[in-house]
Protein backbone atom coordinates (compact mmCIF):
# COMPACT_ATOMS: atom_id res chain seq x y z
CA UNK A 1 0.00 0.00 0.00
CA UNK A 2 1.13 3.22 -0.81
CA UNK A 3 2.01 6.21 1.72
CA UNK A 4 -0.92 8.50 2.10
CA UNK A 5 -1.09 11.95 2.93
CA UNK A 6 -4.19 13.41 4.00
CA UNK A 7 -4.39 17.20 3.13
CA UNK A 8 -6.53 18.79 5.66
CA UNK A 9 -6.43 22.44 4.90
CA UNK A 10 -4.94 23.25 1.44
CA UNK A 11 -3.50 26.57 1.48
CA UNK A 12 -4.31 29.17 -0.95
CA UNK A 13 -2.42 27.51 -4.33
CA UNK A 14 -1.09 24.08 -3.94
CA UNK A 15 -0.29 22.38 -6.80
CA UNK A 16 1.93 19.15 -8.04
CA UNK A 17 4.43 20.19 -9.83
CA UNK A 18 7.48 18.05 -11.59
CA UNK A 19 9.57 19.35 -14.33
CA UNK A 20 7.39 20.33 -16.94
CA UNK A 21 5.27 18.67 -19.66
CA UNK A 22 7.50 19.32 -22.64
CA UNK A 23 7.10 17.87 -26.03
CA UNK A 24 3.45 19.03 -26.62
CA UNK A 25 3.53 22.84 -27.43
CA UNK A 26 2.98 21.98 -30.77
CA UNK A 27 -1.13 20.68 -29.47
CA UNK A 28 -1.38 23.92 -27.84
CA UNK A 29 -0.26 22.33 -24.05
CA UNK A 30 1.48 24.63 -21.85
CA UNK A 31 4.55 23.25 -20.26
CA UNK A 32 3.94 24.21 -16.70
CA UNK A 33 6.11 22.95 -14.12
CA UNK A 34 8.20 25.14 -10.81
CA UNK A 35 7.81 28.48 -11.23
CA UNK A 36 10.97 28.12 -9.23
CA UNK A 37 12.89 25.03 -11.17
CA UNK A 38 15.74 25.29 -8.85
CA UNK A 39 14.29 25.24 -5.44
CA UNK A 40 12.00 22.30 -7.11
CA UNK A 41 14.98 19.81 -8.01
CA UNK A 42 17.19 21.32 -4.54
CA UNK A 43 13.67 19.84 -2.70
CA UNK A 44 14.25 16.35 -4.43
CA UNK A 45 17.95 16.37 -3.95
CA UNK A 46 17.70 17.01 -0.59
CA UNK A 47 15.01 13.47 0.11
CA UNK A 48 16.99 11.51 -2.64
CA UNK A 49 14.60 11.65 -5.90
CA UNK A 50 15.44 11.93 -9.01
CA UNK A 51 14.85 15.60 -10.50
CA UNK A 52 12.34 14.83 -12.53
CA UNK A 53 10.02 13.71 -9.20
CA UNK A 54 6.35 15.27 -8.35
CA UNK A 55 6.84 18.08 -5.55
CA UNK A 56 3.79 20.02 -3.87
CA UNK A 57 4.43 23.94 -4.83
CA UNK A 58 2.86 25.97 -2.22
CA UNK A 59 1.83 29.56 -2.98
CA UNK A 60 1.95 32.52 -0.58
CA UNK A 61 -0.16 30.65 1.92
CA UNK A 62 0.77 26.96 3.11
CA UNK A 63 -0.80 23.90 3.67
CA UNK A 64 -1.75 21.45 6.55
CA UNK A 65 -1.32 18.27 6.24
CA UNK A 66 -1.29 14.77 8.26
CA UNK A 67 1.22 11.87 6.76
CA UNK A 68 -0.79 8.42 7.14
CA UNK A 69 3.02 6.52 7.20
CA UNK A 70 6.55 6.88 8.01
CA UNK A 71 8.22 9.01 5.15
CA UNK A 72 11.32 11.21 4.74
CA UNK A 73 10.23 14.61 3.43
CA UNK A 74 12.27 18.30 3.12
CA UNK A 75 10.99 21.48 2.80
CA UNK A 76 13.11 24.46 0.06
CA UNK A 77 12.24 27.81 -1.65
CA UNK A 78 10.25 30.27 0.44
CA UNK A 79 11.23 30.47 4.12
CA UNK A 80 8.05 29.68 6.02
CA UNK A 81 7.70 28.76 10.13
CA UNK A 82 6.80 25.04 9.26
CA UNK A 83 5.67 23.01 12.25
CA UNK A 84 5.79 19.11 12.15
CA UNK A 85 3.22 18.45 15.04
CA UNK A 86 4.54 21.27 17.75
CA UNK A 87 8.12 21.70 16.51
CA UNK A 88 9.68 23.75 14.14
CA UNK A 89 11.25 21.93 11.05
CA UNK A 90 14.63 22.61 9.96
CA UNK A 91 14.19 23.97 6.08
CA UNK A 92 16.28 22.30 3.28
CA UNK A 93 16.83 19.37 5.29
CA UNK A 94 15.83 15.88 4.81
CA UNK A 95 13.48 14.62 8.00
CA UNK A 96 11.37 11.33 9.07
CA UNK A 97 7.78 12.34 9.59
CA UNK A 98 6.26 9.46 11.60
CA UNK A 99 2.43 8.09 10.85
CA UNK A 100 -0.34 10.43 12.24
CA UNK A 101 1.81 13.91 12.30
CA UNK A 102 0.65 16.67 11.23
CA UNK A 103 2.87 19.34 9.28
CA UNK A 104 1.64 23.05 8.77
CA UNK A 105 2.41 25.76 7.39
CA UNK A 106 3.13 28.90 9.67
CA UNK A 107 3.76 32.37 8.54
CA UNK A 108 6.06 33.26 5.11
CA UNK A 109 9.21 35.51 6.00
CA UNK A 110 10.83 35.55 2.56
CA UNK A 111 9.53 34.37 -1.05
CA UNK A 112 6.51 33.45 -2.63
CA UNK A 113 6.74 29.57 -3.60
CA UNK A 114 7.76 26.79 -1.42
CA UNK A 115 8.38 22.86 -2.40
CA UNK A 116 7.93 19.62 -0.65
CA UNK A 117 9.13 16.92 -1.77
CA UNK A 118 8.79 13.50 -0.21
CA UNK A 119 11.12 10.49 -0.51
CA UNK A 120 9.91 8.52 -3.85
CA UNK A 121 7.64 11.71 -4.72
CA UNK A 122 4.20 12.13 -5.20
CA UNK A 123 2.66 9.75 -7.23
CA UNK A 124 -0.24 11.47 -9.41
CA UNK A 125 -0.76 9.43 -13.06
CA UNK A 126 1.04 11.22 -16.03
CA UNK A 127 -0.78 13.22 -18.59
CA UNK A 128 1.22 13.54 -21.54
CA UNK A 129 4.13 12.26 -19.98
CA UNK A 130 4.22 14.70 -16.91
CA UNK A 131 2.60 14.83 -13.54
CA UNK A 132 2.67 18.95 -13.67
CA UNK A 133 -1.30 20.09 -12.92
CA UNK A 134 -2.32 23.13 -15.70
CA UNK A 135 -5.49 24.27 -14.12
CA UNK A 136 -7.17 25.57 -17.12
CA UNK A 137 -6.77 22.82 -18.88
CA UNK A 138 -7.63 20.82 -16.10
CA UNK A 139 -4.90 18.47 -16.75
CA UNK A 140 -2.33 16.50 -14.21
CA UNK A 141 -1.64 16.62 -10.51
CA UNK A 142 -4.18 15.61 -8.31
CA UNK A 143 -7.51 15.44 -10.51
CA UNK A 144 -6.20 18.42 -12.73
CA UNK A 145 -6.73 20.80 -10.03
CA UNK A 146 -4.94 22.85 -6.42
CA UNK A 147 -5.53 20.93 -3.22
CA UNK A 148 -8.52 20.91 -1.55
CA UNK A 149 -9.61 19.42 2.04
CA UNK A 150 -9.92 16.17 2.26
CA UNK A 151 -7.41 15.30 -0.84
CA UNK A 152 -5.33 11.97 -0.27
CA UNK A 153 -2.09 11.80 -2.16
CA UNK A 154 0.07 8.81 -2.74
CA UNK A 155 3.55 8.79 -2.65
CA UNK A 156 6.00 6.73 -4.48
CA UNK A 157 5.79 6.95 -7.81
CA UNK A 158 9.67 7.24 -8.17
CA UNK A 159 12.62 5.06 -7.54
CA UNK A 160 14.40 6.74 -5.09
CA UNK A 161 18.14 7.16 -5.60
CA UNK A 162 19.30 7.44 -1.85
CA UNK A 163 17.99 9.31 1.10
CA UNK A 164 18.71 9.91 4.97
CA UNK A 165 17.15 12.02 7.35
CA UNK A 166 19.55 14.64 8.10
CA UNK A 167 20.78 15.68 4.77
CA UNK A 168 20.96 19.01 4.12
CA UNK A 169 22.02 21.72 1.18
CA UNK A 170 22.02 25.01 1.73
CA UNK A 171 19.55 27.38 -0.18
CA UNK A 172 20.38 28.23 -4.11
CA UNK A 173 18.05 30.92 -5.02
CA UNK A 174 18.54 33.99 -3.35
CA UNK A 175 15.04 35.08 -2.21
CA UNK A 176 14.69 38.66 -3.04
CA UNK A 177 13.76 40.96 -0.16
CA UNK A 178 10.95 43.12 -1.54
CA UNK A 179 12.22 43.02 -5.04
CA UNK A 180 15.10 41.69 -7.68
CA UNK A 181 17.22 42.74 -10.41
CA UNK A 182 16.60 40.66 -13.45
CA UNK A 183 18.89 39.75 -16.67
CA UNK A 184 17.46 39.97 -20.00
CA UNK A 185 18.45 39.04 -23.30
CA UNK A 186 16.96 41.46 -25.75
CA UNK A 187 14.54 40.08 -28.76
CA UNK A 188 13.10 39.07 -30.65
CA UNK A 189 11.03 42.28 -31.49
CA UNK A 190 13.61 45.10 -29.69
CA UNK A 191 13.66 47.00 -32.98
CA UNK A 192 10.04 47.43 -32.77
CA UNK A 193 11.39 50.19 -29.72
CA UNK A 194 13.17 52.97 -29.75
CA UNK A 195 16.56 53.39 -28.21
CA UNK A 196 15.05 55.60 -25.51
CA UNK A 197 12.54 53.41 -24.41
CA UNK A 198 14.74 50.49 -24.35
CA UNK A 199 17.24 52.42 -21.69
CA UNK A 200 14.09 53.30 -20.19
CA UNK A 201 12.95 50.08 -19.20
CA UNK A 202 16.12 48.92 -17.78
CA UNK A 203 16.63 52.23 -15.60
CA UNK A 204 13.22 51.91 -14.09
CA UNK A 205 11.64 49.59 -11.44
CA UNK A 206 8.44 47.62 -12.52
CA UNK A 207 6.24 46.48 -9.83
CA UNK A 208 4.62 42.75 -9.93
CA UNK A 209 0.83 43.88 -10.24
CA UNK A 210 -2.05 42.14 -8.28
CA UNK A 211 -3.55 40.08 -11.24
CA UNK A 212 -0.27 38.33 -11.47
CA UNK A 213 -0.49 34.24 -11.37
CA UNK A 214 1.34 31.21 -12.61
CA UNK A 215 0.55 32.60 -16.30
CA UNK A 216 2.01 35.45 -15.95
CA UNK A 217 3.36 38.37 -14.65
CA UNK A 218 1.45 41.70 -14.85
CA UNK A 219 3.45 44.91 -14.28
CA UNK A 220 2.56 48.16 -13.53
CA UNK A 221 5.19 50.95 -14.27
CA UNK A 222 6.59 53.26 -17.22
CA UNK A 223 4.57 52.00 -20.18
CA UNK A 224 7.21 51.09 -23.16
CA UNK A 225 5.82 52.47 -26.57
CA UNK A 226 6.23 50.37 -29.68
CA UNK A 227 5.76 51.34 -33.20
CA UNK A 228 2.93 49.54 -33.92
CA UNK A 229 3.12 48.74 -37.91
CA UNK A 230 0.98 46.13 -39.18
CA UNK A 231 0.02 43.26 -36.34
CA UNK A 232 2.58 40.88 -35.77
CA UNK A 233 2.13 37.23 -36.87
CA UNK A 234 1.63 34.99 -33.57
CA UNK A 235 4.13 32.44 -33.16
CA UNK A 236 5.07 29.75 -29.94
CA UNK A 237 6.47 32.09 -27.20
CA UNK A 238 8.85 30.85 -24.48
CA UNK A 239 8.81 31.02 -20.73
CA UNK A 240 10.36 34.17 -19.84
CA UNK A 241 9.41 36.17 -22.56
CA UNK A 242 8.32 39.81 -21.74
CA UNK A 243 5.85 40.71 -24.42
CA UNK A 244 4.47 44.32 -24.37
CA UNK A 245 0.11 44.38 -24.82
CA UNK A 246 -0.93 47.50 -27.48
CA UNK A 247 -0.77 49.84 -24.24
CA UNK A 248 2.88 49.02 -23.60
CA UNK A 249 2.26 47.21 -20.55
CA UNK A 250 5.10 44.51 -19.66
CA UNK A 251 4.06 41.10 -19.45
CA UNK A 252 6.19 38.09 -18.23
CA UNK A 253 5.23 34.66 -19.43
CA UNK A 254 5.61 32.29 -16.80
CA UNK A 255 5.32 28.61 -16.30
CA UNK A 256 1.52 28.23 -17.25
CA UNK A 257 1.95 30.35 -19.89
CA UNK A 258 -0.44 29.74 -23.16
CA UNK A 259 2.21 28.62 -25.93
CA UNK A 260 1.50 31.19 -28.49
CA UNK A 261 1.27 34.35 -28.97
CA UNK A 262 1.02 38.05 -31.00
CA UNK A 263 2.33 40.82 -28.98
CA UNK A 264 5.88 42.07 -29.82
CA UNK A 265 8.29 40.74 -27.15
CA UNK A 266 11.09 43.22 -25.98
CA UNK A 267 13.04 41.12 -24.14
CA UNK A 268 13.95 36.86 -22.76
CA UNK A 269 14.64 36.37 -18.93
CA UNK A 270 17.91 34.43 -18.94
CA UNK A 271 16.73 31.01 -17.04
CA UNK A 272 19.33 31.06 -14.61
CA UNK A 273 17.06 34.21 -13.28
CA UNK A 274 13.70 32.60 -13.90
CA UNK A 275 13.52 30.91 -10.19
CA UNK A 276 14.16 34.40 -8.87
CA UNK A 277 11.20 36.04 -10.42
CA UNK A 278 9.07 32.80 -9.26
CA UNK A 279 9.83 33.97 -5.54
CA UNK A 280 8.54 37.61 -6.31
CA UNK A 281 4.73 38.68 -5.01
CA UNK A 282 2.68 41.11 -5.86
CA UNK A 283 3.36 44.26 -5.00
CA UNK A 284 7.20 43.21 -5.25
CA UNK A 285 9.51 45.34 -7.58
CA UNK A 286 11.59 44.33 -10.24
CA UNK A 287 14.28 45.86 -12.51
CA UNK A 288 16.01 44.41 -15.72
CA UNK A 289 18.81 44.64 -16.83
CA UNK A 290 20.38 43.89 -20.33
CA UNK A 291 22.32 40.60 -20.52
CA UNK A 292 23.79 38.74 -23.37
CA UNK A 293 23.98 34.92 -24.17
CA UNK A 294 27.60 33.72 -22.30
CA UNK A 295 26.21 35.83 -19.59
CA UNK A 296 23.18 33.47 -19.41
CA UNK A 297 24.95 30.20 -19.85
CA UNK A 298 27.86 30.96 -17.49
CA UNK A 299 25.02 31.93 -14.41
CA UNK A 300 23.09 28.20 -15.40
CA UNK A 301 25.96 26.23 -15.47
CA UNK A 302 27.24 28.05 -12.10
CA UNK A 303 23.80 27.20 -10.75
CA UNK A 304 23.91 23.74 -11.66
CA UNK A 305 27.18 22.96 -10.08
CA UNK A 306 25.77 24.23 -7.59
CA UNK A 307 22.85 22.05 -7.20
CA UNK A 308 25.19 18.83 -7.76
CA UNK A 309 28.12 19.82 -5.35
CA UNK B 1 12.95 29.74 -52.31
CA UNK B 2 11.40 32.20 -49.76
CA UNK B 3 13.64 33.31 -47.34
CA UNK B 4 14.34 32.75 -43.92
CA UNK B 5 16.19 33.86 -41.03
CA UNK B 6 17.52 32.03 -38.41
CA UNK B 7 17.26 34.02 -35.01
CA UNK B 8 17.43 32.93 -31.23
CA UNK B 9 15.69 33.88 -28.36
CA UNK B 10 16.16 34.23 -24.72
CA UNK B 11 18.94 31.20 -24.29
CA UNK B 12 16.64 28.15 -25.11
CA UNK B 13 15.00 28.42 -27.91
CA UNK B 14 15.73 29.28 -31.65
CA UNK B 15 13.51 29.95 -34.19
CA UNK B 16 13.62 30.00 -37.79
CA UNK B 17 11.76 32.30 -39.32
CA UNK B 18 10.23 32.66 -43.14
CA UNK B 19 8.78 35.57 -44.56
CA UNK B 20 5.95 37.50 -42.44
CA UNK B 21 3.05 36.22 -44.27
CA UNK B 22 -0.15 33.86 -43.60
CA UNK B 23 0.60 31.99 -46.75
CA UNK B 24 -0.17 28.37 -47.18
CA UNK B 25 2.94 28.06 -49.32
CA UNK B 26 5.34 29.44 -46.32
CA UNK B 27 3.34 27.05 -43.82
CA UNK B 28 4.47 23.98 -46.24
CA UNK B 29 8.34 24.77 -45.83
CA UNK B 30 7.48 25.23 -42.10
CA UNK B 31 5.55 21.97 -41.87
CA UNK B 32 8.67 20.22 -44.07
CA UNK B 33 11.23 22.03 -41.75
CA UNK B 34 9.97 20.31 -38.34
CA UNK B 35 8.99 16.83 -40.06
CA UNK B 36 13.03 16.85 -40.91
CA UNK B 37 13.72 17.85 -37.73
CA UNK B 38 11.54 15.40 -35.82
CA UNK B 39 13.15 12.59 -37.82
CA UNK B 40 16.05 12.94 -35.96
CA UNK B 41 15.31 15.18 -32.62
CA UNK B 42 18.91 16.44 -31.31
CA UNK B 43 19.79 16.15 -27.69
CA UNK B 44 18.23 18.23 -25.24
CA UNK B 45 15.45 19.00 -27.99
CA UNK B 46 12.02 19.67 -25.55
CA UNK B 47 9.89 21.09 -28.29
CA UNK B 48 9.56 21.89 -31.98
CA UNK B 49 6.65 23.87 -32.45
CA UNK B 50 4.94 24.95 -36.02
CA UNK B 51 3.13 28.09 -35.96
CA UNK B 52 2.17 30.34 -39.03
CA UNK B 53 5.68 31.29 -40.25
CA UNK B 54 7.67 30.16 -38.29
CA UNK B 55 9.44 26.84 -36.65
CA UNK B 56 10.19 27.13 -33.03
CA UNK B 57 13.12 24.64 -31.21
CA UNK B 58 13.41 24.84 -27.52
CA UNK B 59 16.19 23.12 -25.40
CA UNK B 60 17.51 22.76 -22.33
CA UNK B 61 20.73 24.44 -22.57
CA UNK B 62 22.26 22.05 -20.38
CA UNK B 63 21.47 19.12 -22.67
CA UNK B 64 22.21 20.43 -26.22
CA UNK B 65 24.82 21.27 -28.53
CA UNK B 66 23.18 24.49 -29.89
CA UNK B 67 25.93 24.96 -32.36
CA UNK B 68 25.14 21.81 -33.43
CA UNK B 69 20.96 22.75 -33.77
CA UNK B 70 21.87 25.31 -35.48
CA UNK B 71 24.14 23.66 -38.17
CA UNK B 72 20.96 21.10 -38.54
CA UNK B 73 18.27 23.66 -38.78
CA UNK B 74 20.62 25.51 -41.61
CA UNK B 75 21.21 22.37 -43.82
CA UNK B 76 17.41 21.68 -43.47
CA UNK B 77 15.90 24.95 -43.92
CA UNK B 78 16.76 24.95 -47.82
CA UNK B 79 16.06 21.73 -48.52
CA UNK B 80 12.45 20.50 -49.68
CA UNK B 81 12.09 17.44 -47.98
CA UNK B 82 8.87 15.16 -48.13
CA UNK B 83 6.24 15.93 -45.55
CA UNK B 84 3.34 13.76 -44.25
CA UNK B 85 0.76 15.85 -46.62
CA UNK B 86 -2.31 17.01 -44.43
CA UNK B 87 -5.13 14.44 -43.57
CA UNK B 88 -8.17 15.80 -44.67
CA UNK B 89 -11.12 16.29 -41.64
CA UNK B 90 -14.62 17.12 -42.06
CA UNK B 91 -15.98 18.98 -38.53
CA UNK B 92 -19.82 18.91 -38.32
CA UNK B 93 -21.25 22.40 -37.54
CA UNK B 94 -24.73 23.54 -36.32
CA UNK B 95 -25.13 27.38 -37.03
CA UNK B 96 -26.35 30.38 -35.66
CA UNK B 97 -29.50 30.43 -32.90
CA UNK B 98 -28.12 29.64 -29.61
CA UNK B 99 -25.31 28.25 -31.16
CA UNK B 100 -23.81 31.39 -33.14
CA UNK B 101 -24.53 34.20 -30.83
CA UNK B 102 -22.82 36.35 -33.31
CA UNK B 103 -24.44 35.40 -36.86
CA UNK B 104 -26.31 38.68 -36.86
CA UNK B 105 -23.13 40.45 -35.96
CA UNK B 106 -21.40 38.92 -38.66
CA UNK B 107 -23.55 39.45 -41.12
CA UNK B 108 -24.18 42.93 -40.30
CA UNK B 109 -20.54 43.76 -40.76
CA UNK B 110 -20.51 41.54 -44.45
CA UNK B 111 -23.72 43.58 -45.37
CA UNK B 112 -25.29 40.17 -46.19
CA UNK B 113 -27.98 37.85 -44.68
CA UNK B 114 -26.65 35.32 -42.04
CA UNK B 115 -27.57 32.57 -44.84
CA UNK B 116 -24.70 34.11 -46.77
CA UNK B 117 -22.35 34.15 -44.15
CA UNK B 118 -22.71 30.76 -43.17
CA UNK B 119 -22.01 29.88 -47.10
CA UNK B 120 -19.26 31.85 -47.19
CA UNK B 121 -17.77 29.71 -43.68
CA UNK B 122 -18.44 26.23 -45.75
CA UNK B 123 -17.01 27.98 -49.35
CA UNK B 124 -13.57 26.91 -48.87
CA UNK B 125 -11.37 24.43 -47.00
CA UNK B 126 -9.12 25.22 -44.27
CA UNK B 127 -5.79 25.16 -43.36
CA UNK B 128 -4.54 24.62 -39.76
CA UNK B 129 -2.05 26.66 -39.60
CA UNK B 130 -0.76 26.05 -35.90
CA UNK B 131 -2.42 25.09 -32.51
CA UNK B 132 -1.92 27.12 -29.55
CA UNK B 133 -4.64 29.26 -27.14
CA UNK B 134 -5.50 26.69 -24.86
CA UNK B 135 -4.77 22.58 -25.97
CA UNK B 136 -6.51 21.26 -29.02
CA UNK B 137 -7.08 24.89 -30.53
CA UNK B 138 -6.23 24.86 -34.30
CA UNK B 139 -5.94 28.43 -35.88
CA UNK B 140 -7.40 28.09 -39.81
CA UNK B 141 -7.58 29.97 -42.69
CA UNK B 142 -7.99 31.85 -44.66
CA UNK B 143 -11.42 32.91 -44.49
CA UNK B 144 -13.57 34.64 -47.44
CA UNK B 145 -12.36 38.36 -46.61
CA UNK B 146 -16.15 39.92 -46.65
CA UNK B 147 -16.68 37.51 -43.35
CA UNK B 148 -13.15 38.51 -41.60
CA UNK B 149 -14.58 40.44 -39.40
CA UNK B 150 -12.13 41.75 -36.36
CA UNK B 151 -12.69 39.66 -32.69
CA UNK B 152 -15.03 41.01 -30.13
CA UNK B 153 -14.28 44.13 -27.62
CA UNK B 154 -14.83 42.21 -24.90
CA UNK B 155 -13.84 38.69 -24.36
CA UNK B 156 -16.74 36.48 -22.93
CA UNK B 157 -15.84 34.55 -19.88
CA UNK B 158 -17.60 31.32 -20.90
CA UNK B 159 -17.69 30.16 -24.52
CA UNK B 160 -19.19 26.41 -24.98
CA UNK B 161 -17.03 23.80 -25.90
CA UNK B 162 -17.25 23.33 -29.81
CA UNK B 163 -17.87 26.72 -30.69
CA UNK B 164 -17.04 27.74 -34.04
CA UNK B 165 -15.51 31.01 -34.15
CA UNK B 166 -13.87 34.04 -36.52
CA UNK B 167 -10.95 36.60 -35.73
CA UNK B 168 -10.03 38.58 -38.71
CA UNK B 169 -9.22 35.70 -41.41
CA UNK B 170 -9.08 33.14 -38.99
CA UNK B 171 -11.58 30.55 -37.80
CA UNK B 172 -11.55 28.03 -35.16
CA UNK B 173 -13.19 25.62 -32.90
CA UNK B 174 -12.80 25.88 -29.28
CA UNK B 175 -11.77 22.23 -27.98
CA UNK B 176 -13.08 23.08 -24.12
CA UNK B 177 -15.42 25.34 -22.40
CA UNK B 178 -13.49 28.65 -21.40
CA UNK B 179 -12.84 32.20 -21.95
CA UNK B 180 -12.81 33.52 -25.55
CA UNK B 181 -12.20 36.52 -27.64
CA UNK B 182 -13.61 35.00 -31.21
CA UNK B 183 -17.34 35.95 -32.66
CA UNK B 184 -19.39 32.93 -32.27
CA UNK B 185 -21.45 31.92 -35.48
CA UNK B 186 -21.94 28.45 -34.75
CA UNK B 187 -21.24 25.25 -32.78
CA UNK B 188 -19.41 21.99 -33.76
CA UNK B 189 -20.56 18.45 -32.25
CA UNK B 190 -16.49 17.32 -33.21
CA UNK B 191 -14.39 17.08 -29.59
CA UNK B 192 -10.81 18.55 -30.51
CA UNK B 193 -9.42 17.55 -27.30
CA UNK B 194 -9.77 14.64 -25.79
CA UNK B 195 -6.97 14.13 -22.80
CA UNK B 196 -7.82 10.51 -22.31
CA UNK B 197 -8.13 9.06 -25.40
CA UNK B 198 -5.01 7.49 -27.85
CA UNK B 199 -5.48 10.02 -30.30
CA UNK B 200 -5.87 13.58 -27.67
CA UNK B 201 -5.85 15.83 -30.32
CA UNK B 202 -8.34 15.76 -32.87
CA UNK B 203 -6.03 18.22 -35.42
CA UNK B 204 -2.72 18.94 -36.06
CA UNK B 205 -0.37 21.66 -38.07
CA UNK B 206 -0.82 21.24 -41.84
CA UNK B 207 -4.44 19.22 -41.70
CA UNK B 208 -6.96 20.67 -44.23
CA UNK B 209 -10.61 21.54 -42.61
CA UNK B 210 -14.42 21.35 -44.30
CA UNK B 211 -17.11 22.41 -42.52
CA UNK B 212 -20.29 21.25 -43.05
CA UNK B 213 -24.04 22.61 -42.14
CA UNK B 214 -26.00 20.06 -39.80
CA UNK B 215 -29.61 20.56 -37.97
CA UNK B 216 -29.94 21.22 -34.56
CA UNK B 217 -31.44 17.96 -34.48
CA UNK B 218 -28.46 16.44 -35.56
CA UNK B 219 -26.23 18.45 -33.69
CA UNK B 220 -28.36 17.19 -30.40
CA UNK B 221 -28.38 13.95 -31.34
CA UNK B 222 -23.92 14.03 -31.58
CA UNK B 223 -23.87 14.87 -28.58
CA UNK B 224 -26.29 12.95 -26.99
CA UNK B 225 -29.15 15.50 -25.86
Amino acid sequence: MKTLIDILKPGLLTTIQDDGRWGYQQFGVPVSGPMDRVSHRLANFIVGNPWSAATLEVTFDGPELKFCKDVLFGITGARFNVYLDGSLVRLDTCQLARSGQKLRFGRRLLGARSYLAVTGGFDVPKVFGSRSTHIESKIGGFKGRSLKAGDKLAVGGDVVIDSQAGFTRASIVTLPRKGTRVRVIPGPNDSLFSQDILAKFVSSRYYVGIDSDRMGYRLDGLAVSFNARDELISTAVPVGSIQVTNLGKPIILMADHQTTGGYPRIGTIITADLPLVGQLSPGDWIQFEWSSQSVAMNELIAQERALMS
Amino acid sequence: MQESKLLRVGDSTIVVEFSQRIDPSIHARVSALAAMIRRTVPEGVRDIIESYCAVTVEFDPLRTDIDHVIKLLQSKVNKNGAFQAGREITLPVCYGGEHGPDLECVARFAKCSETEVIEAHLSRDYLVYMLGFRPGFAYMGSVDSRIAIPRRATPRLKVPIGSVGLAGYQTGVYPSTGPGGWQLIGRSSARLFVPESKEPFLLRGGDVIRFESITHQEFNRSVGV
